[in-house]
């Protein structure tokens, strides 16, 4: 019995000892960063005008006066209490900031991310499939596109021409003000509050608003997945087995959709948990052309503020996400592909 | 190997790309007719307590959430006027300070306001001693004599001012943010670790200004509410709500859109075309901002007063002014803002290379010298660097331009590592002494400082200047107050480490609907509970 629960137990040991290791590069490499940077928090809170007594009380109270180490380990150990402390920005504590801020980021992302893969994986089936035609090269284009063009102008011209000149959609932040905190703040995602509130009203506003700077984000993903996905289904069509189900009298579209695409999963499933981790980590252009207030602005705003507790809690959030997402594409890899399952 | 999808399976295949084509909402635009809606960057506020409050948009949003002592009040912006103060009276010697409390206010607790609110009021400013507390402590007050020297008897709010100074600067401190009446009971009710309120009242209210506080997003919006119990009567319009949009873009099409009421940072690209739409208007008025380059005397050329006039005639003011700053700023080369008491239109420089080159050459420079300018990234500071950069090369000066964020560019001004910087000032209250004190206070260099002003920035010691400005600041006449600062000014731009370029317009684009908007200098001054809609 213990046998058998030792070679677990090792396994989560290593995956602890991993997670903090990372967290400790994490928030050693942000406070380094953050105490170096050209800008003095103590003028982020004070101002310009304060008096030298007043700038030395809160650079005193900000423990600038302690070697950078000390200053380090003080912040550790407060974070293993569970103080993240309070950002000089908001007033408020850093974990109810995150908490506030995060959602709004999720809810974009999410929605990115769908459009992105829904989008993406069919076009990088259809490039690869018709490798060198027009189609394929249409898909490179739009690729090469989404790569290239920055989100800033994308973001406005999406403005100008979905908002402003055909009124598709609403325009930036969350809600209209008409419907401002009409919802109860459950999930802290305004378009499933709404459902939950059974406010239709409220649920097609946000929607109205989150539909552009989601496929914007959107677009840019899927530049991404469709050419990974063309990649890998062209490796996967070379493969004999290809040949062999074909030759069997197989159906190109079955082919092609079930077995080649069935085999491209279990290497796109990373991609698309990278790319969702990248979203979330936040799209600060694209939040500062649609005032989308999520975790990008939040992470802008702080650091150029020298804002340092907020700056290394929502690292530290992000860092938090990019394990998890690791760790449930590994999951999802095991189930996903049989091969993974078997003892080596 | 060449896999052909029939046309029906690539049509499927697009048709699973596009969940969202059919999406075609009824988009309806336009604000509620009650309320009012202003799209600015709001990522300066960092609190809303009046104690401690010294960020524009927190002082814009103080304005309305808190009456003062006493007030320039919206329907006639250049008139001090009583606040919550109904009466006041000052000594002759005037150094004691007697205010006459009006009966019958209310806070939007409900609670009565009372001369001891606003006694506490100002006692905690003076006692938390924070950013904006310099306001008070300059008048002799300090954490152990403050409850002695202002205190409430009856209605009747008492201050005295042991240094004594120049009624109108004591008077117009009253109408500054510090001196923003807090409701007593609700602070302390709300009291941590003795702090006076200071916790909670950053992100809430408890005052008895126009408007309540409902809630403050960061990043996101503010929105307060009518207080229909205002001593001037219930404000026009029942929400306003200040949105954070900081792109300029984004509010330009917001604003044609209707989704906005009011854009406040619209660029000239965005302003020139918007002028065509006859639903939006846009009114232009005389801000209270300078801006001005700084030179640091410890950069050897500039210690001669000839190299400093010099640069002052190698830059075209009107060039820029005519262009790219057309509409938002106008030329003032002296400390004091067009508007302010004892303000003057003293404008001597102009482009003159040959003079400069003249000067440069007496000074020990014919060949002119390198400089670093230092500048922040916000427009418009950028295209003001480059065109300095031009002009100075006329007459020698090889200027390189080291940009950086707004904060970056301020610590180096405040370690007095820059060489020359472009930068912008408000005032902090209405009253010459704001910026007097600030950049004619040099009678000490040394380090560290008890404050650091211009004259210490740039190290420039002038302590025949400094006690002429301080003799200013306590003149009780009128008159002559007036002319010491006018001599002061000129003084000061001749000779100074400073080179006084322009004052701001503020350039508001908002709804043709809107009525009575008023035209305030600064933040102290932007009223909302005189705007309405037709």
């Amino acid at each position: 019995m213990a046998r058998r629960l030792a070679a677990p137990l090792r396994r989560l040991g290593g995956v602890v000892f991993s997670v903090i290791l990372t967290f400790l590069g994490l928030t050693a490499v942000t406070f380094v960063i953050g105490r170096f940077m050209p800008i003095d928090p103590v003028i982020s809170i004070v101002g310009d005008k304060a008096s030298t007594e007043v700038y030395d009380r809160v650079y005193k109270e900000l423990g600038l006066d302690q070697p950078v180490v000390v200053q380090y380990a003080t912040y550790l150990s407060k974070v293993v209490r569970g103080e993240f402390g309070n950002s000089v920005m908001t007033a408020r504590p850093v974990l109810e900031d995150v908490w506030r801020v995060f959602p709004a980021t999720m809810e974009l992302a999410s929605l990115a991310l769908i459009i992105g893969v829904l989008v993406g994986v069919p076009m990088g089936v259809i490039a690869a499939t018709n490798r060198g035609r027009v189609v394929d090269q249409i898909v490179r284009f739009m690729s090469l596109l989404g790569y290239s063009m920055p989100v800033f102008w994308l973001g406005l011209v999406g403005l100008l021409l979905f908002y402003a000149k055909l009124g598709w959609v609403e325009g930036p932040g969350r809600l209209d003000v008409a419907f401002d905190d009409m919802v109860p703040t459950i999930t802290g995602l305004i378009t499933i509050d709404a459902i939950l509130a059974g406010e239709d009203e409220v649920f097609f506003n946000a929607l109205g608003h989150l539909i552009l700077p989601a496929s914007i984000l959107g677009y840019l993903s899927l530049a991404y997945i469709a050419r990974m996905t063309r990649s890998f289904m062209l490796a996967q069509l070379e493969q004999e087995y290809i040949l062999a189900a074909l030759a069997k009298g197989l159906s190109p579209w079955r082919v092609v959709w079930v077995h080649a695409l069935g085999n491209v999963w279990v290497q796109l499933i990373t991609v698309v948990a990278l790319t969702f981790g990248s979203l979330l980590e936040g799209a600060v252009l694209t939040e500062t052309v649609f005032a989308w207030p999520g975790l990008g602005l939040y992470m802008k705003n702080s650091l150029f503020a020298a804002d340092l507790n907020a700056v290394l809690g929502a690292t530290l959030l992000i860092g938090t996400i990019y394990i998890f997402l690791n760790m449930l594409s590994d999951i999802v890899y095991t189930l996903v592909d049989p091969r993974a399952r078997e003892p080596s | 190997m060449m896999f052909k999808l029939t046309r029906r399976q690539t049509l499927a295949a697009f048709s699973a790309m596009a969940p969202m084509a059919t999406w075609s909402p009824d988009v309806q635009a336009a604000t509620p007719r009650d309320a009012l809606v202003i799209a600015k960057s709001i990522d300066d506020t960092i609190t809303l307590d009046p104690g401690e409050c010294y960020e524009l948009t927190g002082i814009e949003i103080d304005t309305n959430l808190y009456d003062r002592i006493l007030r320039y009040e919206a329907e006639d912006l250049t008139k001090m006027v009583g606040g919550v103060a109904e009466s006041w009276t000052v000594s002759a010697d005037g150094k004691t300070y007697t205010f006459k409390i009006r009966a019958g206010l209310k806070f939007h607790s409900g609670n009565p306001v009372t001369a001891e609110d606003a006694a506490w009021s100002l006692q905690r400013v003076v006692i938390m001693n924070k950013t904006s507390g310099f306001l008070l402590t300059q008048l002799g007050w300090d954490k152990n004599n403050v409850k002695d020297l202002v205190k409430a008897s009856g209605d009747t709010l008492t201050a005295v001012v042991p240094a004594g100074f120049a009624p109108t600067l004591v008077l117009n401190l009253m109408t500054s943010i510090v001196a923003s009446v807090v409701d007593k009971k609700v602070a302390l009710a709300n009291e941590k670790d003795g702090d006076h309120g200071n916790a909670w009242l950053k992100t809430n209210s408890a005052g008895s200004g126009a408007y309540k506080l409902v809630a403050w997003k960061p990043n996101e919006s503010i929105t307060l509410e009518a207080f229909p119990g205002f001593r001037m009567g219930a404000p026009k319009l029942k929400r306003v709500i200040m949105r954070h949009l900081p792109e300029p873009g984004a509010q330009r099409l917001a604003l044609e859109k209707g989704d906005i009421d009011v854009a406040r940072s619209l660029t000239p690209d965005q302003l020139t075309p918007i002028k065509a739409n006859k639903d939006i208007k846009v009114e232009s008025f005389a801000g209270a901002n300078n801006w001005y380059a700084i030179m640091n005397l410890k950069h050897g050329p500039f210690a001669d007063v000839r190299v400093r006039k010099a640069v002052k005639m190698l830059i075209d003011y009107q060039a820029m002014a005519n262009t790219f700053l057309k509409d938002r700023f106008f030329v003032h080369q002296t400390f004091l803002p067009l508007g302010y008491f004892g303000a003057t239109a003293y404008n001597p420089f102009k482009l003159d290379v040959a003079g400069a080159k003249k000067l440069l050459a007496e000074a020990g420079f014919p060949n002119g010298f390198e400089v670093k300018l230092s500048a922040n990234t916000n427009d418009p500071f950028p295209q003001i660097a480059q065109a300095i950069q031009a002009t100075l090369a006329m007459g020698g000066i090889k200027a390189t331009i080291a940009s950086g964020d707004a904060k970056q560019v301020i610590g180096e001004i405040r370690g007095r590592t820059f060489q020359m910087a472009l930068i912008s000032w408000a005032p902090d209250y209405f009253d010459p002494h704001t910026n007097a004190d600030f950049f004619v206070n040099g009678a000490d260099l040394s380090d560290p400082p008890k404050a650091r002003t211009g004259p210490w920035r740039a190290s420039w010691l002038i302590p025949e200047l400094t006690a002429d400005m301080l003799k200013a600041a306590r003149e009780l006449d009128g008159k002559k107050r007036e002319a010491m600062y006018v001599e002061l000014q000129k003084r000061v731009t001749d000779e100074g480490p400073y080179v006084w370029m322009f004052q701001n317009n503020w350039v508001i684009a908002m709804r043709s609907n809107l009525r009575g908007y008023p035209k305030g200098l600064f933040e102290d001054l932007f009223f909302y509970r005189t705007i309405s809609k037709v």
